[in-house]
């Protein structure tokens, strides 16, 4: 006998998940037409809602072109990576209380694990498309990634310390008094900069920087495979946004409101942070981000994790 | 609740399976989908318009394998500090100072990379007298 629980839960998962990432689209679009006064997609059913499924049929039926000049296995690999990555990291994401597909003693670390492997499809999307831009912007993607991925483990420690535990329902739990983002501003702030830098949104877009590498590791990328890398940034808004949520804002704790209405209303409210990021921050250089991760955001998140470790100590 | 190890990570392995179904789907559908043509300037890299000159398999900077370098570096370290994480409430002063003794010695080398220079990705120019315009 089967157990069919889980399968039922993954469904819902990845029904929710991949719906709001193609939504963000819509969503990201009327939004900053709203922030730099412009309409945004209006035309297409209600609110230009239809949008989306226009956008979709459309990806679907344009040409699956694969370049003849590209690696042809690592040029399709690439896509697929970032979706399937991005979604898997969903497994230990609790909407609510047991409302999760496995909940991991090893939560965060699956976590991590995944928005690492992330750079994968970026270095592979870049080095098979055998163009000079694809290239620089692969190569700028993981120095990046692989920089900004350092500190974001240490800054999510100050928090481990804190519950004294890896699995994400009992870091939730802990934050029935009082939320971790009072305690952990620190780490709530480097944690929040290293996300938008692995998801690659802008201000920290330099691997796809339109003004000065087309369109970076994916210019050579048409039809779906181009929707795929789309529909998995989004997929790691979500992500990173929900990861913000659940270890710094109390997950699903609220009063009154059903508790996945107060995870998603919490999520949401990240989500629209990232694109009003997006319209707000000019996108720094590239040895302004490297030294920037390193020099300052590195050495604060070990000062962090310490001063955290002392607090504990003296029991406060 | 799940007890056993098994039952705790089927879920995932199952995750992972549906994963990589929909990431094929959505590239296969679009196979099945879409028309095909041919197009001789359609098959040349993208530069600018211009005709491409060689392909991408260049020589690029140093500093991306330096970086490379730094990450596993520091990554391990991160990693050393996972299960100190967990374990900090129950040694507590022993754990503290062993942390701090490590934390302190990664710092040192951590300056030494910095002095050296390796963190510095564009030369400081601020030497370079231009000369002034006639």
């Amino acid at each position: 006998m089967i157990n069919l629980y889980p399968l039922l839960i993954i469904a819902a998962v990845l029904f929710v998940v991949l719906n709001l990432a193609g939504g963000l689209i819509w969503v990201e679009r009327r939004l900053l037409a709203l922030w730099q006064d412009r309409y945004g997609p209006n035309r297409v059913g209600p609110f230009g809602l239809g949008q989306v499924v226009a956008d979709s049929v459309k990806l679907f039926t344009k040409e699956d072109w694969i370049p003849p000049f590209a690696d042809k296995a690592a040029f399709v690999l690439a896509p697929a990576v970032v979706v399937a990555t991005s979604l898997l990291a969903f497994a230990v994401i609790p909407f609510a209380a047991g409302f999760v597909v496995a909940d991991l003693s090893i939560g965060i670390l699956f976590l991590l694990a995944m928005s690492s492997l992330g750079v994968y499809s970026v270095v592979l999307a870049g080095w098979s498309s055998n163009n000079k831009y694809a290239l620089l912007g692969g190569l700028r993607a993981a120095a990046q990634m692989l920089s900004y991925e350092v500190f974001m483990g240490l800054s999510l420690m100050g928090v481990v310390v804190l519950a004294g535990s890896f699995r994400i329902t009992d870091i939730v739990n802990a934050q029935r008094h009082m939320w971790y983002v009072i305690p952990q501003f620190a780490g709530f702030v480097l944690f929040f900069i290293a996300g938008v830098a692995e998801t690659r949104r802008l201000p920290f877009d330099l691997a796809e920087a339109e003004s000065e590498l087309i369109a970076g590791f994916h210019s050579e990328y048409s039809g779906m495979k181009f929707g795929m890398f789309f529909v998995g940034e989004y997929i790691g808004v979500i992500l990173i946004s929900a990861m913000l949520t659940l270890l710094y804002f109390g997950g699903w704790l609220g009063p009154v409101l059903p508790a996945p209405v107060w995870f998603g209303i919490k999520t949401l409210f990240f989500i629209c942070v990232f694109i009003l990021l997006r319209g707000a921050l000019p996108r720094p250089r590239f040895d302004q981000l490297m030294s920037w991760g390193w020099k300052v955001l590195l050495p604060l998140a070990l000062v962090n994790l310490l001063i955290t470790g002392a607090f504990v100590l003296a029991g406060v | 609740m799940p007890t056993s190890a098994g039952q705790t990570w089927f879920p995932v392995a199952l995750q992972i399976v549906i994963a990589m179904a929909v990431a094929s789907a959505m590239i296969g559908f679009s196979y099945l989908l879409g028309k095909k043509v041919k197009n001789k300037v359609k098959d040349t890299p993208y530069e600018s318009g211009v005709p491409p000159v060689g392909d991408a398999r260049h020589r690029f900077s140093v500093k991306f394998y330096l970086v490379a370098m730094l990450f596993i570096l520091f990554d391990i370290e991160a990693i050393f500090l996972y299960p100190w994480v967990v374990v900090f409430k129950e040694l507590r002063m022993f754990a503290f100072v062993e942390m701090l003794v490590f934390v302190i010695l990664i710092l040192c080398g951590f300056f030494y990379i910095w002095k050296k220079g390796v963190l510095d990705w564009s030369e400081d120019r601020s030497d370079v007298k231009v000369a002034p315009r006639p």
